[in-house]
């Protein structure tokens, strides 16, 4: 057997793939969180009770209305997203004027809420989810067997990640979305409704997270807390990358999946702790994250 | 779990619920019980409702004896801190006489201090850590339905013997796991078969365990050995099968919820061990006929039903000392229970140690394939059977300061 | 007296009053807890209030002296004094770690930057030997204080923890109210003014940030005396949102505030204990409620309305 710094080369190259497949996730959320926070200056706290949502909003469609597993990637979404766009009509709208801190803790507040509302409904030990049947199987890498399932999710998540970068980055919305995020009042003044682009931002965003719950739920099972372990993780991505780029956020989820596969490897117990070491060193080495604009 | 039950159960634990049987009699004595247990969190199936409905059933089978019986019923979240800090106010403002079930390993070894302090009744039936008889044992806490040397001893010695002399451990990382692998890997190696390797993974937290499996079937194990419990143990399972893992697993600490949860097609052919099973006999099926009817659509397993078994034993010494006596001085009242042979419907006819391990004898299982299963629940053969007085640690390796040398 | 303005002495006196009634009336031991978490919240006050740093790692803090004060009582012996010193120690020394690294960033990202290193210390402290994993440090001897007097007693415990508190609280007091205290406040409403007029800010900044870790490690040893244990939760990421919890209900930036503040939210978490998640979703609706119409807290906006200083 090949062997790489004393490691089998196919269990190598299987943890490297694993950690595509978490680096997708990671790279999904952290991008909602991006665009949220450059649009309106808001950490949302409530990505991960909102990814949560997603995976139950898709449990949900499934046990009540009989909706499967393709139309739920569309649905929870949007359902996810419309409910984002009521959080911030409500609440999120009636701080910007304020400091940033407060948009966190109320967040911080919307989370707890839908969690625990969530686990007095369903308990915490989880709800099952099967993986849709066209999905179900496993390729033969020669490797490693890997399951069709997650394969899919990485290449879900890469064309979302691209879809995203190029309404902002190419098309007309995603320039004036830009020039909002610079300059509100000067491109209010040119007749463009900027509240109504910063709440649908947030619902955008919002939806992204959605989108990541149910690509989660058959892998994971569907449970209130899935979302609160994640968005500390999905923080320290965020800090690392830097927030003012939507690249830096895809390409740090990655690679911090990556990273995180390989500790598996090496030392399995230091998988949870990488992270937060890799954001110390970039914090000593680049207080504004890898791809963040010092200001 | 719904709305209205939680509410009902968050008021019956905030009032002493009703007894079962109350007199019109004011002046009789009252004992009480406290139902210490996981309703909200990951072990609710293992433990939760169902076992403090096998209390209550208890205390009706026991019937009227010239005293009453009040149930509490508390969360302790499976946090050590949580479930202490109830207690102790059970104890000292609630008049609780004894706490029966009392959660997982680190709730039961910080609940057993607290009846130590107080001088009152404890007996854990959920909790797994043989420490509890052996080094941490005290005058106040019996240890009733298992342990992870009697898991250890009856499914590692038996996989080793049907060929598994390779082990690797997907073991999770804190008190129990570490426990349960030290315990199962003593088995292993004295029967001739080999530990070649481990990974600790983080706990709690830990829900993707591929990239671990796919470790432990690159050491070349014949077994996989999951020294976790609950929804690791689940997910370990269902991504074992994803992942077209092909070495046996070895379960080392499964409940019947478990294997009804993941079905049998994920489930067939895993080995596993409980000290009780509803259709194991005409005395155990009569129990659990009794419990259905309060509690349908479910079936105990052994951390379910353990509670029946101790709280009717409790109720038998209560009424043995008479409950005046019986009140006064927990540590009197554990060593009443200590002297009286057990007998009941679930673990048929034990005794309880001086070092407050009650024994009884531990049963092997293979879960069914899906044809051989005739209905509901229908989900264990029984493959063997370890007696009582072998089942678990002998009293001289425990170290437990109670045991005279 | 000690730069307390009159209504300030007024409350004190009364709070004072109320700690030596109170055990007569209620469970001591519920007190205990209540005066722990209030002097826990003052310490985070002193961050986020008098300097605008809001720390979501606080529990790091709060849990590490748990672990040291419960380690050095029962593992050497220490007696009850030295110990709860020792996780006030170490707990500043974590503070000064982790101060060192966040104050490079402001705002909100000093804040998702202390919430991760509190989850590296959390994942650690799943990992050491010395805090027992999951199981946590148990059977804590409540000791006898200078060797001498027993503490087992929960009277005799509660009077060193009313002591401790009332201590530690006019201690923040001096502190925000010294001269040091005026150039944190200098800091929080203009920074680069501060900067400006020659203040060197950061080390300002880092100084206080050491001072409030240590106290949250104060409370953290007391309360593991208390009841005899340190576990997960103390360290695990809800205790910090519970300390924001407790100083905005009360008032950030109040001397009072967090102290209220503390005792409403134990209070309710007690009462509500039975109804599961429920604690949840209340403590989420008093943190929306509290920023949309309350951001000053119950004795800010109290303070505000009867125009005190409080």
């Amino acid at each position: 057997m090949m062997m790489i710094l004393g490691i089998p080369a196919p269990l190598l190259f299987g943890q490297l793939l694993l950690g595509v497949v978490n680096g997708a996730f990671y790279a999904l959320m952290s991008l909602g969180l991006a665009i949220i926070f450059g649009m309106l200056n808001i950490v949302n706290f409530a990505h991960g009770a909102l990814f949560m949502l997603g995976a139950f909003t898709a449990w949900g469609l499934l046990n009540y209305a009989g909706i499967g597993y393709w139309w739920a990637l569309l649905l929870a979404p949007l359902i996810v997203g419309a409910f984002g766009v009521l959080l911030e009509r409500l609440f999120i709208s009636k701080l910007y004027k304020l400091d940033h801190l407060y948009g966190l803790l109320l967040t911080f507040g919307l989370a707890l809420i839908l969690e625990g509302l969530v686990r007095n409904y369903y308990g915490s030990s989880g709800l099952p989810y099967r993986i849709p049947s066209q999905l179900q199987g496993a390729q033969n890498l020669g490797f490693m067997i890997m399951p069709n399932y997650r394969g899919w999710v990485v290449l879900a998540a890469i064309v979302m990640c691209v879809i995203t970068w190029l309404v902002i980055e190419k098309t007309s919305i995603g320039a004036k979305l830009r020039a909002a995020t610079e300059n509100a009042p000067l491109v209010q003044s040119f007749g463009i409704n900027v509240p109504l682009m910063i709440t649908l931002t947030y619902g955008a965003g919002v939806a992204l997270a959605a989108f990541a719950g149910v690509l989660a739920a058959p892998i994971y099972s569907v449970n209130p807390n899935m979302g609160a372990n994640f968005i500390i993780v999905v923080f320290a991505v965020v800090v690392i990358g830097g927030m003012g780029s939507i690249l830096g956020s895809i390409v740090t989820g990655f690679g911090l999946g990556i990273v995180e596969g390989l500790t598996r490897v090496f030392y399995p117990e230091g998988s949870a702790t990488v992270i937060f070491v890799v954001m110390v060193i970039v914090l000593l080495a680049r207080p504004a994250g890898l791809f963040g604009r010092a200001h | 779990m719904s709305l209205s039950r939680r509410a009902l159960l968050g008021t019956a634990a905030a009032v002493p619920a009703a007894a079962t049987f109350r007199s019109a009699r004011a002046q009789r004595p009252v004992v009480k019980i406290g139902v210490l247990t996981d309703l909200s969190g990951v072990y609710q199936d293992i433990v939760g409702p169902l076992a403090v409905e096998s209390t209550r059933l208890a205390v009706a089978d026991f019937g009227d004896r010239g005293f009453d019986v009040e149930v509490l019923i508390g969360d302790h979240q499976n946090k050590p801190d949580i479930g202490s800090n109830l207690v102790r106010q059970w104890y000292d403002r609630d008049g609780v006489d004894i706490v029966v079930e009392g959660g997982s390993s680190a709730v039961a070894l910080a609940v057993s201090g607290v009846a130590r302090d107080k001088n009152k009744a404890y007996i854990n039936s959920g909790g797994a850590t043989s420490d509890l008889t052996g080094t941490q044992c005290n005058a106040n806490t019996l240890h009733w339905t298992y342990d992870t040397y009697m898991l250890a001893k009856s499914t590692g010695a038996a996989m080793v013997k049907a060929g598994g002399n390779s082990w690797f451990f997907i073991t999770a990382d804190y008190a129990f796991g570490h426990a349960l692998t030290r315990d199962v890997g003593n088995f292993v190696t004295q029967a001739g078969g080999r530990v070649l390797g481990g990974v600790r993974t983080p706990f709690p937290g830990t829900t993707d365990f591929s990239s671990y499996l796919l470790q432990a079937q690159a050491s070349g194990a014949k077994v996989i050995g999951l020294a976790n419990a609950g929804a690791d143990t689940i997910n370990c399972i269902k991504q074992a099968k994803e992942f077209g893992i092909t070495t046996p697993l070895a379960g080392l600490l499964m409940f019947i919820s478990d294997v009804h949860s993941l079905g049998l097609d994920t489930c067939q052919g895993l080995v596993l061990t409980e000290s009780f099973y509803w259709n194991l006999n005409d005395r155990t099926r009569a129990f659990s006929d009794r419990l259905w009817k309060r509690m349908p659509n479910r079936r105990a397993g052994m951390a379910n039903a353990g509670p029946y078994s101790s709280t009717l034993h409790f109720l038998k010494a209560v009424q043995a000392m008479g409950p005046a006596e019986a009140k006064k001085s927990g540590a009197a009242l554990i060593a009443q229970m200590k002297k009286m042979p057990t007998d009941d419907d679930v673990h048929g006819q034990g005794i309880i140690r001086e070092d407050g391990r009650k024994i009884h004898p531990a049963y092997l299982f293979q879960v069914k394939k899906p044809s051989e299963s005739k209905g509901p629940w229908d989900y264990y053969n029984l493959l063997g059977t370890t007696p009582a007085d072998e089942a678990f640690r002998p009293m001289k390796d425990g170290n437990c300061p109670l045991v005279k040398a | 007296m000690m730069g307390f303005s009159r209504p300030q002495t007024a409350a004190f006196w009364l709070m004072v009053a109320a700690i030596m009634i109170a055990p007569a009336i209620l469970y001591p031991v519920f007190l205990m807890k209540v005066m722990c978490f209030a002097l826990f919240a003052c310490a985070f006050n002193l961050l986020i209030g008098y300097v605008g740093l809001g720390s979501f790692g606080h529990a790091a803090f709060f849990g590490m002296g748990a672990y040291i004060t419960a380690y050095t009582a029962k593992a050497w012996g220490w007696t009850p004094e030295i110990a709860i010193l020792a996780g006030g120690l170490v707990g500043g020394g974590l503070g000064l770690a982790f101060g060192w690294l966040a104050i490079r960033r402001q705002g909100i990202y000093f804040a998702m930057i202390t919430l991760a290193l509190a989850q590296m210390n959390y994942f650690l402290c799943t990992q050491w030997d010395f805090t027992g994993g999951e199981d946590g440090i148990q059977g804590v001897p409540r000791g006898n204080l200078f060797g001498l007097f027993s503490l087992k007693s929960d009277l005799a415990m509660y009077a060193v923890v009313a002591v401790v508190f009332v201590a530690c609280f006019l201690l923040i007091h001096r502190i925000v109210h010294s001269p040091f205290g005026q150039v944190l406040k200098a800091i929080r409403e203009n920074e680069p003014r501060a900067t400006s007029l020659g203040y060197r800010t950061d080390d300002y900044k880092l100084m206080v940030f050491v001072l409030s870790a240590a106290i949250a490690g104060i409370a953290g040893g007391m309360k593991a005396l208390v009841f005899g244990i340190a576990t997960l939760t103390d360290v695990n990421f809800p205790m910090s949102g519970e300390v924001i919890l407790m100083a905005l209900l009360g008032g950030m930036g109040t001397i009072f505030g967090p102290v209220v503040g503390a005792a409403i939210v134990i209070t309710m978490q007690n009462y509500l204990a039975p109804f599961g998640a429920w604690v949840t979703v209340t403590q989420g609706v008093v943190f929306v409620v509290c920023v949309l119409a309350f951001r000053r807290g119950l004795i800010g906006e109290l303070a505000a309305r009867r125009r005190l200083s409080l």
